[in-house]
């Protein structure tokens, strides 16, 4: 309850609310009228109900029956609809094997499975909802508000995954994944649930304004082309300086070898 | 003297084969150089003999590479029009699109233009050089790299003679004195640069490396928004890059200067799963720690936190602390724990300091005192 | 074989002079001055005695490895051409600016007026983003070209008598291009350059004693302070150029004195120079090199983005970014920070900081340290004191190559550490793991590369000797009529042969009274025994050079020796080390 109520002066407040208006009042309608519910609003309480069908034979041999945790998967109590969203479009989830770190892969659910898995997370416990377009849409950013988004990019988000999102290196062989063509709403998700090692950027602290004036940053810095030539991964000096020898030391060996070289003879 | 050209070998002489190519060696190079005379099993056959190019020996061909050459050169200008052509005609916010690379269009065909015709300069002059100028291997002889005979000592001898007319050898005095005349100049330049900078004495570092804006009750905000933080607003598994509320005051260099040592780490872990000393207890608040975000390594601002392990990894070097665990170093080159920062609720439900860093935060420097952090002994445990 | 020369290097200053001549201040310098005098000749420039060493048609051997320093002079050429442009917009200000440049990414954020003016000269001056990238470029490969420039030279012994101090202003240089190249990357004061800032001080502050006093000094006051970039600009544009340019000159200088060192080959010996003269071949020769060079760095900035700070964003002491890394000279001593243990002593109220002054100060000074001084360690151990002007074959001093390349090892590994968190992420591997391995990998890897080297130089030492006795294989298959099959070798060139035997060879020091022989008791048995086992280390694993008899041997058995199938070593093995090669026998 005190993440609604922090969330009561936000901006983006009024779409939240009422997406989570009308979840709760379809959740409560499902739990109290199930059969009337059927015809009237087909989304909702089916929804929950395909949700839990795909659960318990997807995700319950990890997660348990109820999404309580078992040793092999974290409780799904509480994680809210949004990390469902992210973690199974994008593919992470479910996991094909235990292991270090849940890779991108071809997500294995239609948009109407993972929405009912989500549905279904949900009602375990109170989390972040899927954020709507209005939240981690950059229309009408000023440019003033996406250098902002850089420089909020730069403290919060560039230490794990690089000036321009490239991704980065974690211990133990985990890596920070690259944001370069993640969806915006992924991002935001990202933000929102803290997946995997990421750590919680929440509304209260990081307001869905800051994270879309990041995902704005992101999107512009990817956009835009690079000015001085080929961009060389965006890994900095490493690849300059390999670069440097292999062309640069390369190619001039190479023309110190035809300037001395003895040439042809005439006989 | 000896005359080293003891080996039949090498005494077949260059001019021999070339004398007309032969640049007058010098007089004083007689041979007496003395060089390792190795033995030779296979005896010197001597320069190879020179070989014809084609374009020595066919006028069509020497014309063709004539031609070429020119040709090259005379690109160069076509290459300099162009030049500035782009300079003036391409739009500044053009960008070209061509595979791989997507980049400003003036950018590239300035670059393009002038390294060609630069490079055409180089390619022409060279083809120039390797066909058609007289390519017969000279023989020069070499001078030792001694002078002559005795005319290092014939320098000693004139220098000898002048320091006997300076009448140093019977006053010594003067050459003493003079010498520490100028010797001791070196005292003013080296006392003007004194003010490069202030003197780190104990008291200026108290002020500067040892202090930082934190004391307490001030809030904990977020960096660049300044929002601060409430305990509820944080969940587990939270990171929030923090800065002391009072940083926003500053400007210029005193912020830079503060900001290079207040910045911190705040994070929420199930309190469950963290190990807190008996004499930190009441540094947290409910699970929410406040870590120094600056490396014990070398300074890096550090804030690659992962949250189900508790790790904080440092970018640069790769120093692991365990924020779980009063931020002890789990691994790579730093030494010392990273220092928290205590802190508590203050009436209106703000997260504020309880008090400065209890120990100076960043890189070691040598008048540390580190006996009061937590390095990897078990003194806090 | 040394001693008749030794003798000759004696004669002319032992001709006339006696010491009573000359006074007191003179004996204590004849000793230096003849040092000097035998490298440079500095003696008859002072007395007038040299004539006319410099002239148009010097003569200049032809190879491609003769060119790499100049690589290194042309972009250093470069470097100051376009510097000098860029010196026209930069502003070496740290004041606090708000900008209002076109870089859009950027607007209204608070920033320096050096980094602003870094994007003004990228995005607002028409072709500035072109020669900052020229600039940067022609650093990397200034670098770069030293330091294959100094390879060279060491694994030819280039280094040898009379080279030793261009050798020395060589590493000096090589010194502080790295000092004058970081401090161009650190003055924009972008975000990645000022974490590199950051970590140097951080080094400066573990000097133990005077470190704090150092940083505080040098930055007026507390990190990062207001006059950093100034001063930074100031040492970049002026004081160390100026250096650099004024070694630069004796360097060349130097080279046009001593004329240009040789490979072995055919008519080459010490006491000559075969090659092209100065004017004009090699007027054109280097001089469009020069084109060339140029226009390769151009073409590079033309199409290879390098350095772009706007994406780094201004500094900001609290952030920074994965991966951030220096350029690539530094990549050895960033590697070093990153493998050392984090091994620090708490004394009293101080803190020593090994596991930082080690890898980042040490480091810094160690590598043109041990460049610098390994002509003279290499010199205590032959004590050869001939001027050297035919180049050695890498093979022929098998221990000289092997140090070489266990060195590089080594600056490869650290440099890998450097990068260890881009390997980690391209290659998928666990950073820790790269990290462990290699902290192990620096002390073995240099090992094992220099036992695998030394052997391969040996076996090239053989192989080369090999086709001296035997010829090279002609790939013809004898039947004869016996059945057996053989394989008739061609014989080699005589200059080939020439090649491969010319050079002179280091016998180790052997005990016992024979040492005389090598003309070298007279330094003493101490120092002789000091010496002893590094001169078996440096030359007991030398295949012994055919004798003039053992090649007039094997040419007469060659005509039989077809028959006979296959081909055998034994002529090489056979020679015991010993000082009387042209004895050694050879039993088939």
């Amino acid at each position: 309850m005190r993440l609604l109520s922090s969330r009561r002066r936000h901006p983006a407040a009024k779409a939240l609310l009422l997406v989570a208006a009308l979840f709760v009042i379809g959740a409560v309608y499902a739990a109290v009228a199930p059969t009337e519910q059927s015809a009237a609003e087909p989304n909702t309480s089916q929804q929950v109900t395909k949700g839990k069908e795909l659960f318990s034979v997807n995700c319950s041999s990890c997660h348990g029956l109820n999404g309580e945790g078992t040793s092999q998967g974290p409780t799904l109590v509480g994680v809210g609809a949004a990390a469902v969203d992210f973690q199974v479009s994008t593919g992470r989830m479910p996991l094909a094997q235990p292991g270090q770190q849940a890779p991108i892969k071809p997500g294995e659910f239609t948009n109407d499975e993972i929405a009912a898995l989500a549905a279904y997370v949900a009602t375990l416990g109170p989390g972040p909802a899927i954020p709507d377009s209005s939240q981690y849409s950059t229309d009408g950013l000023s440019a003033e508000e996406i250098a902002r988004g850089g420089e909020l990019f730069r403290t919060n988000c560039s230490a794990c995954h690089n000036f321009t999102g490239q991704g980065g290196a974690l211990p133990e062989g985990r890596r920070a994944p690259s944001l370069v063509g993640v969806p915006n709403k992924h991002v935001y998700e990202a933000m929102l649930t803290g997946p995997q090692q990421m750590p919680v950027f929440s509304d209260q602290v990081l307001p869905s304004q800051n994270k879309r004036e990041i995902i704005a940053y992101l999107n512009s810095i990817h956009a835009e082309p690079n000015h001085g030539g080929l961009e060389l991964g965006g890994l900095g000096p490493v690849s300059e300086g390999m670069v440097g020898w292999a062309i640069g030391i390369g190619v001039l060996i190479g023309f110190a070898i035809w300037i001395t070289a003895r040439g042809a003879r005439a006989r | 003297m000896t005359s080293s050209g003891t080996s039949g070998v090498q005494s077949q002489s260059p001019e021999e084969i070339n004398p007309e190519q032969q640049i007058a060696r010098e007089e004083y190079a007689e041979h007496d150089m003395p060089v390792h005379e190795a033995v030779l099993p296979v005896p010197d056959p001597g320069v190879e003999e020179h070989l014809p190019r084609l374009a020595d020996v066919d006028k069509a061909a020497a014309d063709r590479v004539e031609r070429q050459v020119v040709t090259m050169y005379l690109l160069v200008p076509v290459m300099a029009v162009l030049f500035v052509l782009s300079y003036y005609l391409i739009p500044r916010g053009e960008s070209i699109d061509f595979g791989p690379l997507h980049s400003s269009a003036k950018h590239v065909a300035l670059g393009l233009t002038l390294g060609i015709g630069v490079l055409l300069i180089g390619l022409a002059t060279q083809q120039w050089a390797r066909q058609l100028m007289a390519n017969n291997e000279v023989v020069e002889e070499r001078h030792p790299a001694y002078s002559p005979a005795d005319a290092n000592e014939e320098a000693l001898r004139q220098l000898n003679v002048g320091i006997d007319e300076s009448g140093v050898p019977r006053r010594k005095m003067l050459i003493f004195s003079a010498l520490g005349a100028v010797g001791i100049l070196a005292a003013p330049a080296l006392v003007l640069l004194t003010d490069l900078g202030p003197v780190a004495g104990p008291n200026y570092r108290r002020k500067t490396y040892e202090t930082t804006l934190w004391k307490e009750g001030i809030r904990l905000v977020n960096d660049i928004t300044y929002t601060p933080l409430k305990p509820e607003d944080l969940s587990i598994g939270q990171l929030v890059n923090g800065v002391p509320e009072n940083l926003k005051e500053l400007s210029g260099t005193e912020f830079n200067n503060a900001k290079a040592k207040c910045p911190i780490v705040v994070v929420r872990m199930n309190p469950a799963d963290i190990k807190i000393p008996a004499n930190r207890q009441d540094w947290q608040v409910s699970g929410i720690l406040a870590y120094s975000k600056i490396c014990t390594h070398v300074g890096c601002p550090i804030s690659l936190w992962e949250q189900q392990t508790h790790h904080l990894l440092c970018p640069c070097h790769q120093s692991t602390f365990d924020l779980a665990d009063s931020g002890r170093v789990l691994f790579g080159p730093a030494a010392r724990a990273l220092p928290q920062l205590p802190i508590k609720v203050n009436d209106e439900g703000y997260l504020v300091a309880r008090s400065g860093f209890p120990v100076p935060v960043g890189p070691s420097f040598f008048e540390r005192d580190s006996r009061h952090d937590l390095g990897q002994s078990q003194e806090y445990r | 074989m040394a001693k008749p020369a030794k003798t000759a290097t004696e004669a002319p200053q032992a001709a006339e002079q006696p010491d009573q001549q000359l006074g007191p201040v003179m004996k204590f310098f004849k000793g230096p001055a003849k040092w000097a005098d035998d490298r440079t000749g500095v003696g008859g420039i002072m007395s007038g005695r040299i004539p006319n060493i410099f002239n148009l048609r010097k003569v200049f051997p032809d190879h491609w490895s003769f060119m790499l320093g100049e690589i290194a002079l042309y972009s250093f050429v470069v470097l100051l051409l376009t510097g000098v442009f860029l010196t026209l917009w930069f502003k070496p200000s740290m004041g606090e600016i708000e900008y209002n440049g076109s870089y859009q990414l950027l607007r209204g954020l608070p920033m320096s007026e050096a980094y602003a003016s870094t994007l003004n000269i990228s995005f607002d001056v028409r072709g500035g983003l072109l020669i900052r990238q020229i600039h940067h470029w022609a650093a990397l490969l200034f670098i770069a070209s030293m330091l294959t420039h100094s390879m060279r030279i060491f694994f030819t012994g280039g280094f040898r008598k009379p080279r030793e101090i261009n050798w020395v202003i060589g590493a000096t240089l090589l010194f502080l291009g790295m000092t004058e190249g970081f401090l161009g990357y650190s003055i924009p004061d972008d975000l990645l350059s000022g974490v590199g800032v950051r970590i140097i001080f951080g080094a400066v502050l573990s000097i133990p004693l005077v470190g704090t006093y150092l940083e505080t000094w040098f930055l007026g006051g507390e990190y990062p302070g207001d006059i950093l970039v100034p001063r930074m600009y100031m040492l970049h544009i002026l004081l160390i150029p100026a250096v650099i340019l004024a070694l630069v000159a004796v360097h060349l200088v130097l080279i046009f004195y001593h004329k240009h060192t040789q490979f072995p080959g055919q008519g080459r010996t010490e006491k000559n120079v075969v090659g092209y003269p100065f004017f004009p071949v090699y007027t054109a020769k280097a001089g469009g090199f020069f084109f060339i060079v140029f226009g390769v760095i151009v073409l590079m900035a033309a199409l290879i983005q390098i350095n772009p700070i706007w994406v780094y964003g201004p500094y900001n002491p609290a952030e920074v970014s994965a991966g951030s890394q220096p350029d690539w000279y530094i990549g050895y001593l960033e590697g070093a920070l990153r493998l050392m243990p984090n091994w620090e002593w708490h004394i009293g109220p101080t803190t020593w900081s090994w596991n930082i002054f080690i890898p980042a100060i040490l480091g810094f000074v160690a590598l043109p340290g041990a460049i610098g001084v390994y002509p003279f360690l290499e010199k205590w151990v032959s004590g050869d004191d001939l001027e050297h002007h035919v180049l050695d074959r890498p093979r022929n001093a098998p221990n000289r190559t092997a140090i070489g390349v266990a060195g590089i090892t080594v600056y490869v590994v650290l440099m890998i550490g450097g990068a260890n968190d881009i390997i980690a992420t391209h290659f998928h591997i666990s950073l820790n793991a790269i990290t462990l391995t290699l902290r192990w990998g620096i002390f073995i890897l240099p090992i094992i590369t220099f036992m695998i080297t030394k052997r391969i130089c040996i076996g090239l030492q053989r192989a080369a000797y090999d086709r001296v006795l035997h010829g090279s294989e002609s790939g013809v298959i004898h039947r004869s009529p016996a059945g057996g099959y053989s394989e008739p070798h061609t014989p080699i060139t005589q200059g080939e042969a020439y090649t491969i035997t010319q050079h002179h060879e280091y016998q180790p020091l052997t005990s016992g009274p024979q040492t005389d022989e090598n003309g070298v008791a007279r330094r003493g048995t101490a120092k002789e025994r000091a010496r002893r086992p590094f001169t078996r280390w440096y030359y007991g694993h030398n295949v012994p050079k055919p004798t003039a008899a053992e090649v007039e041997e094997a040419r007469h058995h060659q005509g039989g020796h077809e028959v006979e199938g296959g081909h055998d070593d034994h002529a090489i093995e056979s020679g015991e080390h010993s000082d009387e090669q042209v004895g050694a026998g050879h039993s088939d």
